[in-house]
């Protein structure tokens, strides 16, 4: 069992430590390898870590070119890894650069990859379980080769710590200029401002029934009185109504909000598959009838229109403003 | 410059899935079809760098017959012809998927010169295998990015942005070159009436190629159980505010 580790803002990335989970129930007390990869800077700290997570030993792949994130020569690294421990599974974490990495570690080896599974049957064939949909479907499929590549979806696992420590060992990857040819060369910063669509603790979205771009504004007022970001469905975005990084669903992004208000959104399944993580959603739409009724907890039957500005003004007035 | 978008039909689900009754398929009976939307804005990518930089676009898919439908689709907004890759209906994986997809472009560059760019989804709606993009790269020897929400291409060079915490990741890769798109790099949009007259005489060609062993099987889809709600209603109109504020308030969001 071998778990690539990648990291994000320092540290180890939640969907890998969660790698990590699933790797140890797959191995089912078999040792689990951990590989980590950079530029040495931080990493042997990092692999210090992941012994509590589960694993025996720790390759940290060290190279000056690995500061820069560069998927082929980590699937590079990964391949060889795989290879040299004979790995029956090698898991990945289910995020953009941890499924990139392994799909290109798979087409390296010529091997089958099975992205976002939530759970996986070790064995011979190995089978697994996996997202479809973004979630909306799940399927159950076989893999069938000497070795099965795949990563693990996005909290379908709870990460559990085992308390263990794990044998650190720092080696330097072989790498070829090729390897090295697809990396990130620089970097944009994000306009600041507003409250952050994936880690709001509220979200106010309006979907098609919202009618215009000037008929958001009472969405942005009442998001503005509860510190909530503003979100929208795809009907709007691709209505140019509103921007696609406010867009809410399975191309959009996923939320887990304490409160999702929808108003104006039917609830197709691919919008609902980037809110499935809300603890609370109220609906506000003119038809009871709506899919949308049978994922909220609380609805209210009207015009948005009517229904939006009534709820700001009632905060005013409790605010006494 | 040649660029070549590949799109994959789809449902057009929306609400409950509902399964056929060997559960290995979406019952698709009263579904409409379309492509993914990372697809919607490759083939807008598509379109786009042929205005600027000149040359021809052409659309792939591995689907039926009735896939004709979303390579008309392509050409309405502009894609100058396409490429057809006919099955029988049944399900291809990834991986035997891309090495059609790479034939097909070895075929096509034997006649027309090569790809500049190929553009694919970052990850096909129904299935979101995130590898396609990534082993049609490999077996040509081109490089590949992928989960591109900006790109432009200028000089030999793809400049592409990628998503990233707090800003965004630059890429540049020298052409040919792969791309895997994601939704919202661009706003596609929508085709004319005269856009979609003129595909109907856009050529297309079609092949049949043999399906391999599927090494990725799938053996079963499940529709997850998702807790159903019954949701409280708290009111009609703007008579619900009063209510509203209340449970904003009981939950501590106000
Ligand atoms: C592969 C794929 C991926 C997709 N990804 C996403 C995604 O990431 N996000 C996403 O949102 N969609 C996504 N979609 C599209 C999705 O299938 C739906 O088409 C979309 O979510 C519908 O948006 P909507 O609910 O705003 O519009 P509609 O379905 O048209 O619903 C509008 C709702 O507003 C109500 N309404 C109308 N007027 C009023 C009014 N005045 N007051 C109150 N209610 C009113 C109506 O009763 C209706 O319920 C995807 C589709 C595919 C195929
Ligand atoms: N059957 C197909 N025909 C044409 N292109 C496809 C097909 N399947 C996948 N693709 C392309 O590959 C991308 C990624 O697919 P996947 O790796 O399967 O998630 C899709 O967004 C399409 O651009």
């Amino acid at each position: 069992m071998l778990v690539l580790v990648t990291t994000a803002d320092g540290g180890i990335d939640k969907v890998s430590l969660q790698a990590m989970t699933l790797g140890s129930t797959v191995a089912a007390g078999g040792p689990v390898h951990a590989l980590l990869i950079g530029d040495g800077s931080d990493d042997q700290s990092l692999a210090a870590e992941l012994g509590e997570w589960g694993a025996a030993q720790v390759h940290v792949a060290s190279h000056p070119a690995l500061a820069a994130f560069a998927p082929d020569a980590m699937a590079r690294i990964v391949d060889d890894l795989a290879v040299s421990l004979d790995a029956d599974v090698v898991v990945g974490a289910g995020t953009e650069a941890g499924n990139t990495v392994m799909a290109r570690a798979a087409a390296r080896a010529g091997l089958p990859f099975a992205a976002n599974c939530t759970a996986v049957n070790p064995g011979s064939p190995v089978t697994v379980t996996r997202l479809r949909w973004g979630g909306s479907l799940l399927e159950e499929a076989v893999i069938h080769a000497g070795r099965a590549m795949l990563t693990v979806a996005p909290h379908a696992v709870t990460a559990t710590p085992t308390g263990g420590t794990a044998v650190v060992e720092v080696f330097t990857p072989q790498l070829d200029d090729a390897d090295l040819a697809v990396r990130v060369v620089g970097r944009v910063p994000a306009a600041t401002g507003g409250v952050s669509l994936a880690e709001a603790r509220v979200v106010v979205t309006g979907g098609r029934g919202v009618g215009s771009a000037a008929g958001f504004a009472p969405v942005v007022d009442l998001a503005g009185l509860l510190g909530a970001a503003v979100g929208c469905s795809r009907a709007v975005t691709i209505s140019g109504w509103r921007p696609h990084t406010e867009q809410v669903g399975q191309t959009g992004t996923k939320i887990a909000p304490d409160l999702y208000v929808a108003a104006g959104v039917s609830g197709a399944t691919q919008h609902m598959a980037g809110c499935s993580g809300a603890k609370r959603v109220l609906a506000i739409n003119k038809d009871a009838e709506a899919p949308i009724m049978s994922a909220a907890d609380y609805a209210v039957i009207g015009d948005l229109h009517e229904v939006l500005p009534a709820i700001s003004a009632e905060i005013r007035r409790r605010r006494g403003a | 410059m040649r660029v070549l978008v590949c799109v994959k039909r789809v449902p057009a689900v929306a609400g409950r899935i509902t399964l056929t009754e060997d559960g290995r398929a979406i019952d698709i009976r009263y579904l409409g079809f379309a492509i993914g939307p990372h697809e919607e804005c490759a083939v807008e990518q598509a379109v786009r760098l042929v205005e600027e930089h000149g040359g021809e676009s052409v659309v792939l898919t591995l689907g039926p017959a009735e896939a004709v439908e979303q390579l008309r689709d392509a050409m309405a907004i502009g894609v100058s012809r396409a490429i057809h890759l006919v099955t029988g209906g049944e399900e291809w994986d990834p991986e035997s998927t891309a090495s059609a997809i790479v034939d097909a472009i070895r075929e096509d560059e034997a006649g027309s010169g090569p790809f500049d760019v190929l553009l694919l989804g970052n990850e096909a709606g129904d299935t979101g295998g995130y590898q396609v993009a990534v082993r049609v790269g490999r077996a040509l020897g081109r490089p590949v990015v992928t989960g591109v929400k900006g790109m432009a291409v200028a000089d030999g060079v793809v400049r592409s942005e990628q998503e990233a915490e707090g800003g965004r990741d630059v890429y540049e890769i020298p052409l040919p070159a792969v791309v895997g798109v994601l939704e919202g790099i661009n706003l596609p949009r929508y085709p004319s009436v005269p856009g979609r007259i003129r595909a109907r005489s856009k050529p297309v060609a079609a092949s049949s190629p043999a399906r391999p062993d599927q090494r990725l099987e799938m053996v079963r889809l499940v529709v997850p159980e998702g807790a159903v709600k019954q949701a409280a209603i708290l009111g009609t109109g703007a008579s619900a505010a009063a209510a509203v504020v209340d449970m904003f308030d009981s939950i501590g969001v106000l």
